[in-house]
């Protein structure tokens, strides 16, 4: 009898606990969302100070935004999204696996640590406008270069296509693999050291330890990066937005998806602007789908369906 | 023997490749400092290696300007950032529990959809955001940058996955037994056991919540309510009447140096909270 | 215990924050000391004249709204209206409210033009002006020319037909520019706006690169090499041969031929753009400069720093195209050399660039206090003979303009002692105003990117059109159509 009433009084618990966080979703996300699509399907914006619209069109902005370049910006916000990720993931999986092994002896672990996530600090648009002024044609960077002798002529990074890219890489790659590395290094330390020592008797070197036990263990933290870094590269937007003052250049080659929203914001085409956000919407859904079900769907060593055991245990 | 050379040559490589990257964080901030001790004149002449002396000049500059009001814009920044932080994983750490620890009907659908909305930008509801909470009369406020922080899907999936390590469930069990209320079961069981990964995350949102600009730009209207970024960007904007990079230097420099004292100040709690939860687990 | 520790930090900062805020804000309203120099000043020289305006205003206030909020781009408005309009007792340390003498009190609310927040915060204000409290409604606002047709657009009827204020244009203003009337007026000639500056073109160069390729640094004899753009280029040859630059970019001619279009970039009522075989003379032509190496290649456009550097005396830049605004805001700040090392004479092609044009909103809750303003600053001889001495502005009143010329009071430092106002008024003659529409600040920006590219030799020549012809379409939906010549 009493039993039964716990388990009433539980589910409810549930619902309180999880109360907050959806009744905050629904009044600031989900109504704005829901105000955002239905505004796609309108020709609505603002000519001068007079407004035009809303008149309905259907699908008509759908259409003119799959005619438009929007492609290619998806296309410019992954390669931009790879140059920094790539980089970002391996040397934050290579420092975090350094900094717990004990036999590494890496001396001032504690400065390292916290000189590489200074640079996650520095607000994006503050860290772009020192990149462009450092990487400007007369900027320090080139006439560094011009006085060691590795250049024998200035390079103009912001106007080619590779230079532009490159930079937004690098700022991307240094501000946040610092973050990368403590939340990696969050999720080792956290795998029980009886594991680590096992292994050790086994006679597993360091490579094969990495691969076979660590990479495993901390899967779901890896999924997580990933995810954010996924969402974080489709919103890319203060960096190259800020180091090409919103034009993508050249020839709109470092224009990201949220630049092309920005654009549309900002002449206050609320239409248009509405149509990318639901295309927005969908790819993002998509693509961490996919990176859930990677991560997630094969468990090799029972350890998930393990958990879940355990987890309906204790939740009786 | 050749396995500890092989060790050894991978520590000295190790510490190359550590000394190179810290090379390359510090050295913005080098040259950010160096840049805002020099005036506006002396740093359109080039590029200086050692401080100069308009250190004093740019400060005042930049404290005595009340087209971008930097003190006030650095309080409200903190205002901001601090409350974002400490609600969103309070909520956070409270949402994941309720799912973790609880069985009910609406469990798995509840948990699917903050997934889904995990992928969502922030940017595509901009819009909506701003008609909403201009009907609501917090156009203008800082309410808006603070309140929309309890629902923040990606901290809540650390939570998450921090107490499907971390967290076993027996522990509540075993509070329960002993006539533990769930509410104080959650404050005082399970919060302790989750610092590690709320210190991580309340930096993490801190910090997020310091830079953001796109949705303060959005509702921030009046110069006493601004927040920090939308002060660089104004004076960043500023066009040629007030263009003087030694202040947009300083400027910088002071809204960096505030978030970088709560780091450090931070950053060891985060350090021996991993090592404990490291430890336990 | 421990675990409250992070919760006890963030309050902490919090907390701190909240009382640094209580402390700054008590400093702050009792630090209103007469440390303004300039508006106690401003009172005592120019005191008669406008006095019968000062006492208006007391009059006119019973009735008015005790907050006169003044919308502008930068601080150059404030500074100028500060020191000639006599009724302003003292202005706060920050510079955010002036206090006048019958206690009105002038909120200054500046946001940057860069990015379009100053037209972003204006326009919203604007459209919320019926609903505002009367203390919260924009009474005066500035507006350059590149989007002053956007606000004295009749129909949408945010700024106030000057008569309204019991400002008549045809006398009160009759010693303006006629130009800047015209401008300022809307579709059916109704004057919407005042200006107090004219902002002629013209070339400014260095004295020592003159003198060390051509022999001499006499105005009249370089207006000679400079005279149009066949002779012009020749001139730059020379210079090449010496090592110099003719001018930083070609963003820096843009406005000499932009100026001089024949028809609007986009007709009243219409939705198609017009590109005006002017500005594609100026990408052939630039194409040109650049492939003869007339340009510095550091330097790819205005308001960078490689283009402020370049002003500097460690650049090999001859000259500038600049009104007289540019001389003052613009090259004193960056000069780092000995004063006198500039000169001013004719540009290739006269043309006008810029302006800061008076608005009044619809709907002000201060007429009498927003009307003593206009014409204090643009209505005055005796004040814009002022700022004429004080700023090296051309300003808007011919009467004034042709006296200065032949007077050595108005001599520059900066230009080692010249006279430059005799140039100003010689460019002045022959503008023939651009027809104006509310697209061109986008129009001019965006040609400038698209075309930017392929001058520099990333893309060829139609894909710069059409990279245009796109990022017009983003900025204004409204544009159906861009035809090319």
């Amino acid at each position: 009898m009493q039993k039964k009433r716990k388990l009433v009084n539980y589910a409810k618990w549930g619902y309180i606990f999880i109360l907050p966080f959806f009744a905050s979703f629904l009044i600031f996300s989900l109504i704005p969302l829901v105000d955002t699509i239905r505004y796609s399907f309108y020709e609505y914006f603002r000519s001068g100070i007079k407004e035009i619209g809303p008149n309905f069109i259907g699908m008509a902005n759908y259409a003119s935004l799959i005619e438009s370049d929007m492609l290619k910006y998806a296309g410019n916000t992954l390669i931009l999204w790879l140059i920094g990720f790539i980089p970002q993931i391996v040397i934050a999986l290579t420092l975090a696996s350094w900094f717990v092994d004990v036999r590494m002896k890496i001396r001032c672990q504690q400065f390292f640590k916290v000189v590489i996530y200074l640079p996650n600090l520095i607000m994006a648009s503050a860290f772009a406008m020192l990149f462009f002024t450092l990487f400007s044609k007369s900027g320090p960077v080139n006439s560094i270069l011009m006085s060691l002798g590795v250049i024998s002529e200035v390079i103009d990074f912001m106007r080619t296509a590779l230079g532009v890219r490159s930079l937004v890489g690098t700022m991307n790659f240094l501000m946040w693999f610092g973050n990368t590395t403590i939340m990696l290094m969050a999720a080792i330390m956290g795998i029980s050291p009886d594991i680590f020592e096992a292994s050790e008797i086994d006679g597993c070197n360091s490579m094969q330890r990495f691969f076979r036990i660590t990479l495993p263990l901390i899967r779901p933290i890896l999924a997580y990066t990933l995810i954010t870094s996924i969402i974080g590269g489709l919103q890319m937007f203060d960096v190259p937005q800020i180091l090409t003052n919103g034009q993508g250049n050249p020839d709109r080659t470092s224009m990201t998806l949220i630049m092309f929203l920005n654009s549309h914001l900002r002449s206050k085409n609320y239409g248009m602007a509405g149509a990318l956000s639901v295309y927005l919407f969908i790819v993002s859904g998509i693509l961490c789908f996919i990176v859930y079900k990677i991560t997630n769907d094969n468990d090799p060593d029972g350890s998930k369906a393990a958990a879940k055991a355990k987890k309906k245990r204790g939740g009786r | 023997m050749s396995s500890k050379s092989f060790n050894r040559f991978r520590t000295v490589f190790a510490h190359v490749l550590l000394i190179f990257l810290s090379f390359l964080c510090l050295f913005f901030f080098y040259i950010l400092i160096i840049n805002a001790t020099h005036s506006h004149a002396e740093l359109q002449r080039g590029f200086y290696a050692l401080p100069g002396t308009s250190f004093f000049k740019n400060f005042n500059g930049v404290a005595n300007n009340g087209e971008f009001p930097m003190v006030r814009g650095i309080i409200n920044s903190l205002i901001v950032s601090g409350c974002s932080a400490a609600i969103c994983i309070y909520f956070s750490a409270l949402t994941a529990y309720g799912l973790y620890a609880y069985d009910f009907k609406l469990k798995k659908i509840a948990f699917t959809f903050i997934m889904m909305i995990l992928v969502m930008p922030t940017q595509v509801t901009a819009m909506g955001f701003l008609r909403l909470i201009t009907k609501m009369g917090m156009y203008d406020s800082l309410l808006p940058l603070i309140i929309p922080s309890i629902a923040s899907p990606a901290v809540f999936y650390f939570m998450y996955s921090y107490m499907e390590s971390s967290l076993p469930l027996s522990l509540v069990e075993a509070a329960r037994i002993d006539g533990s209320w769930e509410f104080r079961t959650f404050n005082q069981i399970v919060l302790p056991i989750m610092k590690p990964a709320m210190a991580v995350q309340a930096i993490f949102t801190f910090v997020g919540s310091w830079n953001n600009y796109f949705v303060p730009a959005l509702v921030i209207q009046s110069k006493d309510k601004m927040t920090v970024p939308i002060l660089i960007a104004l004076l960043r904007g500023a066009d040629y009447m007030n263009r003087d990079m030694g202040k947009i230097y300083m400027m910088i420099l002071l809204a960096i140096v505030p978030i970088i004292l709560v780091y450090l100040l931070l950053s060891k709690y985060i350090i021996a909270g991993v090592t404990l939860g490291g430890v336990k687990g | 215990m421990k675990k409250k520790l992070l919760s006890v930090l963030l309050t902490t900062a919090v907390l701190a924050g909240t009382l640094a805020g209580c402390g700054n804000s008590n400093s702050g309203g009792s630090s209103d000391g007469g440390t303004s120099t300039d508006a106690p000043a401003a009172d005592a020289p120019t005191a008669d004249a406008p006095a019968a305006e000062g006492g208006d205003a007391a009059a006119a206030s019973s009735d008015e709204g005790k907050v006169i909020n003044i919308y502008s781009f930068n601080d150059e408005l404030r500074t100028r209206i500060t020191a000639v309009y006599p009724a302003i007792e003292n202005t706060s340390d920050d510079g955010t409210v002036s206090t006048l003498n019958d206690g009105t009190e002038i909120h200054w609310i500046i946001n940057p033009n860069q990015d379009g927040v100053y037209q972003d915060k204006l326009d919203e204000a604007l459209m919320n002006q019926a609903d505002a409290a009367a203390d919260d409604k924009v009474d005066l606002f500035a507006a350059e020319l590149d989007y002053i047709v956007k606000y004295t657009d009749a129909d949408v009827d945010v700024a106030m037909p000057l008569s309204d204020l019991g400002i008549n244009p045809d006398s009160d203003l009759a010693d303006q520019f006629a130009f800047t009337k015209t401008v300022a007026s809307d579709a059916n000639g109704v004057q919407r706006a005042s200006t107090w500056q004219a902002c002629p073109g013209v070339l400014v160069y260095r004295r020592d690169i003159a003198k060390d390729v051509f022999g001499t640094d006499d105005p009249a004899e370089i207006g000679k090499k400079t005279a149009d753009w066949a002779t012009m280029k020749t001139t730059a040859e020379e210079l090449k041969a010496k090592g110099y630059y003719a001018f930083s970019s070609y963003a820096d001619t843009f406005r000499t031929y932009g100026n001089n279009i024949a028809g609007p970039w986009v007709e009243a009522g219409s939705s198609t753009i017009k590109v005006d075989q002017k500005i594609l003379d100026w990408v052939t032509d630039s194409k040109d400069w650049m492939d003869a190496g007339y340009f510095d290649p550091t330097v790819t456009g205005q308001w960078t720093s490689d283009w402020f550097t370049a002003m500097s005396s460690s650049s090999k830049v001859f000259a500038y195209l600049f009104p007289a605004w540019g001389i003052d805001t613009q090259m004193v700040p960056n000069w780092d050399g000995a004063e006198g090392s500039w000169a001013v004479t004719n540009a290739p092609l006269p043309y006008n660039w810029g302006g800061t044009y008076l608005v009044a909103a619809t709907g002000t809750d201060n007429p009498g206090h927003v009307k003593d303003i206009i014409m204090a600053l643009t209505g005055n001889q005796d004040n814009l003979t002022k700022v004429a001495k004080e700023y090296t502005e051309f300003t808007n009143a011919q009467s004034v303009m042709e006296a200065a010329a032949s007077n050595d009071e108005f001599n520059s430092a900066f230009l080692g002692s010249q006279n430059p106002y005799g140039y100003f008024a010689d460019s002045l003659s022959s503008i023939k105003m651009a027809p104006l529409s509310s697209y061109d600040q986008g129009c001019v920006e965006l040609i400038q990117n698209a075309f930017g590219d392929y001058l520099q030799g990333q893309i060829d020549y139609d894909t710069a059109k059409s990279n245009f012809e796109t990022a017009i379409i983003e900025r204004y939906p409204e544009i159906t159509e861009i035809q090319w010549p």
